[in-house]
């Protein structure tokens, strides 16, 4: 098994989030994580998967979500040619003792506080999976209390989008 | 976007169904069949006024509660014959055999709740077949959906795994543009069913009635034209190949491709077998024809695939009744994959050469490319391939034996209403032992012939799609041959038949039994016939009757239990045409359908009987 991240573009339309995620389940694929937000053109979302799955299958599901009339395109994103990232809210127990070093943690990842109590911070950071554990991990000896993280978003490096011609046709039909 | 281009004579006057021995006309493109001027009126007519201009002539279907608003236009309507079947299964079935039998995209129409989801069955049966089908179904009320409000169902979430396509409307504008694009995405590609679930409240609205003239699907362009240069390739590999077999599969029935495909035949000489779905693909009569392959194909078809260096499949799927366990399918062939639809291609048996496009367009081009070819290295020696498959064929013919309880024998019943009853009919059946005969012993010669449930092994589609198949080919003699488990499911669709002067004909196959499932309790579980007893047959109390309960109907029945009298009996069913008949032959139940590979086994343990395995994988 490898870890493969995609990139769908999809009608922007009720159930097609939907209609993506259930190819996957009907499969038994496990979804390690799931993106989904608008682009640059208002009529067309961009859902952002990573699964764990030998490539055979993968293109197998990846032919079953270019039958979805919802989705107008697929890509895969390899991670030497895309740029991938996540965000990271975590919030870790900090009182007057051990403050100063959460924070030099913080900075050291370049990351920053977003929230302030008396025996807490909750920190933002993003960067890829890899450096956000290597985060959670410098941060675990002061207690971790609450993760929330946001699924992978990728896209391709250089100046081609990956959009350009699949919503050239949108916007002649439009 | 401009709603108003005119094309007059374009939306009217579509012709009724297709006489006999006219070759089924093409699905048409959708959204160009009408154009309409906008006119106000209420979600309801709009659906109406778009089924029509859709160029459905026929839509089966049964009224309920959030449906109500379409069914008062309906009434009205001089295009659309509205057919009031008695279950929602039995309307799926119908459209399906309509579809199947004329090549067009079947209708039908039911309520929301337990409406749409009796259709399920038969959109599943419609999504595995590739049958162009529309359904729509009523919902209630935009503002009740998610309440779990009387007769509620997502039924688009519930059919989403088995449709090509789905849409939720509550906006009554919609109503027209939702529907062109579901008679447009039934129809085109690797056809399937859609389903348009329209609200209640989107019935009631008022709307303006505007037919569109473009469709907003950017996400859906099947591939139509093959690559070149994967054709040529292709026809390379036909043209040096000593071992050729072309593997057809139904969509060469769904793609309209029979005439290209007997073109490719001759030139090519090579071994053709037609799969359950594509029986009728190619004459049976025709010399380089095998017969059908798989679980219980003939010898001689399974035994060319497993010896074959070249299978060029065609519109066919590598299922596993077909190629028996994966790994020793084919186990010699270069395999040329050609399919309408890309997710087919190396999903089951890696292809070696792959090929997406139409059908028609592939056959077309590869016989070109193929006759090039020849042109420049001359005809293959297909001699001694052959001697071979000939030698098969003599010696391994489709046969059975007679019964030894004095009872019919299933087979000769079959083989009998194919023989009397010729080419030109229809033949349409459930799922089983009689399926199966029915593959074998009916011979049949032109595409849309054949109708039965394939992919989801649906019991119960006989009746029904034999009703659908008759309402588009009136001027057909239209056989349902049916099972005696497979008919009760179903059956009240004789009253639909009896009362919309639907003649249809029903073989029930009575073995008094679930036969296939005791077929394999005979061999697989020592004959512990496990609640596969059904007592409609001989020697039993015959619950139900069949003769009365068909003639309870309004129809004709008939019963027959002796051989003597078996062609008398189908003589005279096909002579009647002002009513249904059903006619009851008692049969054995200890027949068994032969050849067979088990399932899970390698095609090369085929048994042409039982325990008689032919021994061409030894030979040299």
């Amino acid at each position: 098994m490898s870890r493969h991240t995609l990139s769908v573009l999809v009608e922007n339309k009720p159930g097609v989030l939907t209609r993506v995620a259930a190819l996957f389940a009907r499969r038994a694929f496990n979804i390690h994580s799931l993106a989904v937000g608008p682009t640059e053109h208002g009529d067309v979302s961009r859902i952002t998967v990573v699964v764990d799955v030998d490539a055979l299958p993968l293109e197998q599901v990846t032919k079953q979500l270019n039958k979805l009339v919802n989705v107008i395109k697929i890509v895969e994103l390899e991670e030497k040619t895309s740029v991938h990232r996540e965000l990271l809210l975590v919030k870790v127990k900090a009182d007057d003792a051990t403050r100063t070093a959460v924070l030099q943690v913080v900075d050291l990842f370049r990351a920053h506080v977003v929230d302030v109590s008396p025996e807490a911070v909750t920190v933002e950071a993003t960067g890829t999976t890899e450096k956000l554990d290597a985060l959670l991990t410098s941060l675990a000896p002061y207690g971790v209390r609450e993760i929330v993280q946001s699924g992978t978003v990728a896209i391709g490096r250089g100046p081609r989008s990956m959009s350009d011609r699949a919503l050239e046709r949108i916007a002649r039909s439009a | 976007m401009s709603t108003t281009a005119k094309r007059p004579g374009t939306a009217a006057g579509r012709a009724p169904a297709a006489p006999a021995r006219t070759p089924a006309p093409r699905p048409r493109p959708v959204p160009s069949a009408a154009s309409v001027a906008p006119e106000p009126m209420t979600g309801a007519q709009s659906i109406v006024r778009s089924l029509e201009a859709a160029g459905t002539d026929v839509v089966f279907g049964i009224p309920g509660g959030a449906i109500l608003p379409t069914y008062d236009p309906l009434l009205d309507s001089t295009k659309l014959r509205h057919i009031l079947v008695r279950h929602e299964q039995g309307a799926g079935h119908a459209a399906s055999g309509y579809a199947h039998a004329t090549g067009r995209v079947g209708a039908c129409i039911v309520t929301s709740g337990p409406g749409a989801t009796n259709l399920v069955t038969a959109l599943a049966d419609a999504n595995m077949d590739s049958i162009p089908m529309v359904a729509i179904t009523g919902q209630v009320g935009a503002s009740l959906i998610g309440t779990d409000a009387f007769q509620e169902a997502d039924i688009v979430g519930i059919t989403m795994p088995v449709t090509k396509h789905s849409f939720l409307v509550t906006d009554a504008d919609e109503i027209p543009a939702r529907i062109a694009e579901a008679f447009h995405i039934a129809s085109t590609g690797r056809p399937g069913p859609v389903i348009v679930d329209v609200a209640k409240s989107a019935q009631q609205a008022q709307t303006t009635f505007r037919w569109p003239t473009e469709l907003d699907l950017p996400g859906y362009h099947p591939t139509t034209k093959p690559h070149l240069k994967q054709v040529r390739e292709a026809a390379r590999l036909l043209a040096t190949s000593r071992r050729p077999v072309l593997y057809v599969g139904g969509g060469v029935i769904r793609g309209n491709a029979s005439e290209a495909l007997r073109a490719l035949t001759d030139l090519s000489g090579a071994a053709v077998v037609t799969t359950l779905m594509a029986r009728g693909a190619l004459p049976d009569s025709h010399p380089q024809h095998l017969g059908m392959p798989g679980m219980h194909g003939t010898v001689p078809a399974v035994a060319a695939l497993q010896r074959a260096d070249l299978v060029v499949a065609l519109g066919a799927r590598f299922d596993d009744r077909v190629t028996g366990q994966l790994s020793s399918f084919a186990p010699l062939a270069t395999v040329v994959h050609a399919d309408i639809d890309p997710a087919e291609i190396s999903k089951n048996r890696r292809a070696d050469v792959p090929i997406v496009g139409d059908i028609l367009e592939v056959i077309t081009e590869l016989t070109a490319e193929l006759a090039n070819e020849h042109a420049q290295h001359g005809l293959p020696d297909l001699e001694g391939w052959w001697k071979q498959l000939d030698a098969l064929r003599e010696t391994y013919p489709l046969g059975y034996t007679a019964t030894a309880d004095g009872l019919l024998a299933p087979q000769h019943v079959i083989q009998r209403i194919g023989a009397l009853t010729g080419p030109e009919a229809v033949y349409v059946a459930g799922v089983g032992q009689h399926q199966m005969w029915a593959a074998q012993f009916i011979s049949y010669e032109r595409p849309r012939s054949w109708l039965n449930s394939g992919g989801l092994g649906t019991m119960g589609y006989a009746v029904p799609a034999a009703m659908g198949a008759k309402v588009g080919q009136p001027d057909r003699i239209v056989w349902a041959i049916d099972g005696d488990g497979c008919f009760q499911m179903t059956n009240q669709e004789l009253a639909t038949c009896a009362i919309e002067n639907i003649p249809i004909k029903v073989a029930i196959v009575n073995n008094s039994s679930l036969g296939m499932v005791r077929q394999w309790q005979t061999l697989f579980y020592e004959g512990r016939y496990s609640h596969t007893e059904l007592n409609t047959g001989h020697q039993t109390r015959r619950i139900p009757d069949f003769v009365k309960l068909a003639e309870a109907y309004g129809c004709v029945g008939l019963r027959c239990e002796r051989e003597e009298d078996v062609d008398a009996v189908i003589e005279q069913a096909n002579a009647i045409d002002d009513a249904p008949v059903v006619v009851d032959f008692t049969v054995s139940r200890d027949a068994m359908v032969w050849p067979m590979v088990a399932a899970g086994v390698s095609n090369d343990a085929i048994q042409y009987a039982r325990g008689i395995t032919p021994s061409w994988d030894r030979e040299d």
